[in-house]
C-alpha cells in the first residue's frame, strides 16, 4: 500500500515566498494597493458628491459604496492573479521541474495559494489601510472597527475567489482555457447569480422557493461578503433594503464566516484532489 | 539486490487510446552515461517523466536507487536527482541567483553552491540580472546549473545542448566529462546524434513508444546491416586499374571523382574489400573507411523493425 508523503511546511513556505516575491517584482502588489487606496479615498471624500456634499460623511456611507465597488473589483483582480498559478507553470515546462524536486503536489499547490494570498493580503491591507489612516482622525472607534471588518471580509472574499482561480488553473488544459474559465466564474458569481435568484422570485411571484432562496446567497462568496458588511451596520442595512429579503439567521457573523471559510477551503480541496 | 541505479520492467503508459510508451525495460548501471534517441513523439520525454515519477505508468514498475518512483520513500531519492527539462522557461522576475537559491532551498542543497555553479556555467556576471533579460543559451545554462545543485548522483538531461552556441556546447561536454569522472549516472536525449555518439556508454533507440534497440554503439552497429563508405584515393592514371580490380572482386565502384574511387558496401564486407585492395597498394595514395554513424544506425532502425540487440 502506498504511504502518503509527509507534508513539509518548509517547502510550502519556500514556494509561497517565491510567489510573493514575483508579485512584488512585477508591481502587482503595488498597483493593486494603489488602486484600492485611490478608490477608498475617492469614495470616502467624494461619495456623497451627488447630494452636494464633499468630504468624509461617515463610515457607513463609505462602506456601503466600497462594498458595491469591491464586489466587482476584487474577484476580477484575484481571478486574474490566480488563473495561471498551475496552468502557467505547466505551459512553461517549469511544473515538471518543480515536481522532480522533493516537493509534493500538495505542498506546491498550498505554497502557490498562500503566496498569492499573501500578495493579496499585503496589497489589500496596504491599500485600504492607507485610506483608513487618512480618515481615522474623523472616525470614532466603532467606525474604525466596521472599516477593519470590511477590509478583512474583503480579503476573505478575495481568498475565496483565489481558491476558485487555483482550482480552475489545475483543471484547465492550458492558460487560455484557464483565463476563459476565470472570466466565466466572475461573470457567474458577480453578475448572473443574483439576477438569477431575483428572476426566480419575480417570475414565480415568490411562490417557488421563497423561503429557501435567501439561503442560496451563501452559495456565492460575493453575497456572503455583501451580507457580512451590510448587516453589520443598521444604516447600511436600510440603505440596501436587504433587511426585508435576508432572514436574521443569515446575518449571524459566525454563519457567514463559516460559509466564507468553506468557500476558501472547498475549491482548494477540489484542486488538490484533481492535481493528483 | 540489483546493481542498477535505474531499472524499468515492462513499463507502459497510455493516454486513453494512445500508447505513448509500451513494454519498456532498461537497466542502467551506476556511473553510466545513457542516451535515449528517437523521432519527435517517439516517447522519450514521456519515458523521462515516468522515470522521474512525474506521471504514473499504466503498466510495469520503475525503480531508481532501489526505490519505486511512485512510493513515498522516493522523496529522499529526489534530492540526489538533477533534471533539466527540454525548453524550460524559468521565472522572468527572479534573478539568476534568486532562481538557483529557490531551487537549492527546495532540494535541501547548500546555498553556497549557487555562486559556485553560476560561475561554472558562465553566469556569474549575470547572477543579479533578472532572467527576463537572459538569452536562450543563458537560460539553458541556468537550467543546467539548477540540475547540478546538491551534487546529484543521477542526472536526467532532456536536450541539454539545445540553444547553446558552439563554445557553450563544448563547455557543456567538458562538464559532462567531469561529472562522468565523479561517477554521476546520466541519462540524456539529444537530436544532435553526432555529439551523442562520442559521449554515451550505451543508448536506446525509441520508435513509436517502444524501445526498438538498446546497446553500445558498436553493438547497435553490428545488429543491423548497415553500409559503410570507402573513399579510395588513387595515384594519377591508376583509377581504371583499381576500378576493374574492385569490380572483379564484386565491389562495383562509382565513377571516380576528384581522383578518388568511392565504394559503398555492407559492413560485413569490409574485410573482403580490404583484401581486394591489398594487391593494389602501389596504385593507392589513401583509403578512408567511414563507419556508419549513430545517425545512420538510428535511421536504419527507424526504417525497419530491427532485431533486438542485447547489451
Amino acid at each position: 500500500m502506498r504511504r502518503p508523503a509527509r507534508i513539509s511546511p518548509r517547502q510550502i513556505v519556500l514556494v509561497a515566498a517565491k510567489e510573493l516575491r514575483e508579485r512584488i517584482r512585477d508591481f502587482w502588489v503595488l498597483a493593486v494597493a494603489l488602486v484600492f487606496a485611490a478608490f477608498a479615498l475617492l469614495i470616502a471624500y467624494f461619495g456623497a458628491a451627488q447630494q452636494g456634499a464633499i468630504g468624509f460623511r461617515g463610515i457607513e456611507v463609505t462602506i456601503a459604496s466600497l462594498t458595491s465597488l469591491v464586489i466587482y473589483l476584487i474577484p476580477v483582480i484575484v481571478l486574474l492573479l490566480g488563473y495561471d498559478a498551475v496552468a502557467g507553470e505547466r505551459e512553461r515546462g517549469s511544473l515538471d521541474l518543480l515536481l522532480s524536486l522533493p516537493l509534493t503536489r500538495f505542498e506546491l499547490l498550498l505554497g502557490k495559494f498562500l503566496g498569492l494570498a499573501a500578495a493579496l493580503a499585503v496589497s489589500t491591507l496596504a491599500g485600504f489601510g492607507l485610506a483608513g489612516a487618512a480618515i481615522a482622525h474623523q472616525a470614532d472607534a466603532a467606525a474604525l472597527y466596521h472599516y477593519a471588518r470590511f477590509v478583512l471580509s474583503a480579503l476573505a472574499m478575495g481568498m475565496a475567489f483565489l481558491s476558485m482561480a487555483v482550482m480552475v488553473s489545475v483543471m484547465a488544459a492550458d492558460r487560455a482555457r484557464a483565463s476563459g474559465a476565470a472570466i466565466a466564474l466572475w461573470f457567474f458569481f458577480v453578475l448572473v447569480f443574483d439576477l438569477g435568484l431575483l428572476g426566480v422570485l419575480v417570475f414565480t411571484g415568490g411562490r417557488v422557493g421563497g423561503d429557501v432562496l435567501p439561503y442560496l446567497l451563501l452559495a456565492n462568496p460575493a453575497d456572503v461578503f455583501r451580507i457580512l458588511n451590510v448587516f453589520g451596520m443598521e444604516g447600511v442595512k436600510t440603505l440596501y433594503g436587504l433587511a426585508t429579503v435576508v432572514p436574521p439567521a443569515l446575518a449571524d457573523p459566525w454563519v457567514l464566516g463559516a460559509a466564507m471559510l468553506a468557500w476558501i477551503v472547498a475549491p482548494l480541496a477540489i484542486a488538490t484532489w484533481r492535481f493528483k | 539486490m540489483s546493481s542498477s541505479v535505474i531499472e524499468l520492467r515492462g513499463v507502459g503508459k497510455r493516454f486513453g487510446e494512445v500508447c505513448a510508451v509500451e513494454d519498456a525495460s532498461l537497466a542502467i548501471a551506476r556511473g553510466e552515461i545513457f542516451g535515449l534517441i528517437g523521432h519527435n513523439g517517439a516517447g522519450k520525454t514521456t519515458l523521462f517523466r515516468l522515470m522521474l515519477g512525474l506521471a504514473p505508468p499504466t503498466a510495469g514498475t520503475i525503480e531508481i536507487q532501489g526505490k519505486r518512483v511512485d512510493g513515498a520513500a522516493f522523496r529522499e531519492v529526489r534530492r540526489q536527482i538533477g533534471y533539466l527539462p527540454e525548453n524550460v522557461v524559468l521565472w522572468d522576475n527572479l534573478t539568476g541567483l534568486e532562481t538557483l537559491r529557490f531551487f537549492a532551498g527546495l532540494k535541501g542543497a547548500d546555498r553556497a553552491q549557487c555562486d559556485e555553479l553560476l560561475d561554472r556555467v558562465g553566469l556569474r556576471a549575470a547572477a543579479q540580472r533578472k532572467v527576463h533579460g537572459y538569452s536562450k543559451g543563458m537560460r539553458q545554462r541556468l537550467g543546467l546549473a539548477q540540475a547540478l545543485l546538491g551534487r546529484p548522483a543521477l542526472l536526467f538531461l532532456d536536450e541539454p545542448t539545445a540553444g547553446l552556441d558552439p563554445q557553450s556546447r563544448r563547455e557543456f561536454y567538458v562538464l559532462l566529462a567531469e561529472l562522468r569522472g565523479r561517477g554521476v549516472t546520466m541519462m540524456l536525449t539529444s537530436h544532435v546524434l553526432a555529439e551523442m555518439q562520442e559521449r554515451v556508454d550505451r543508448l536506446a533507440i525509441m520508435r513509436n513508444g517502444r524501445i526498438a534497440a538498446v546497446g553500445t554503439l558498436a553493438g547497435l552497429r553490428d545488429g543491423i546491416d548497415l553500409r559503410l563508405r570507402a573513399d579510395i584515393r588513387v595515384r594519377p592514371g591508376a583509377a581504371p586499374t583499381v576500378q576493374s580490380a574492385l569490380a572483379a572482386a564484386g565491389f562495383p565502384p562509382a565513377e571516380p571523382q576528384d581522383g578518388a574511387v568511392r565504394i559503398v558496401c555492407l559492413r560485413r564486407e569490409k574485410m573482403a574489400l580490404l583484401g581486394a585492395l591489398a594487391p593494389l597498394m602501389a596504385d593507392l595514395e589513401d583509403v578512408q573507411l567511414r563507419e556508419p554513424s549513430l545517425e545512420d544506425i538510428f535511421l536504419g532502425h527507424a526504417a525497419s523493425e530491427p532485431p533486438r540487440v542485447q547489451p
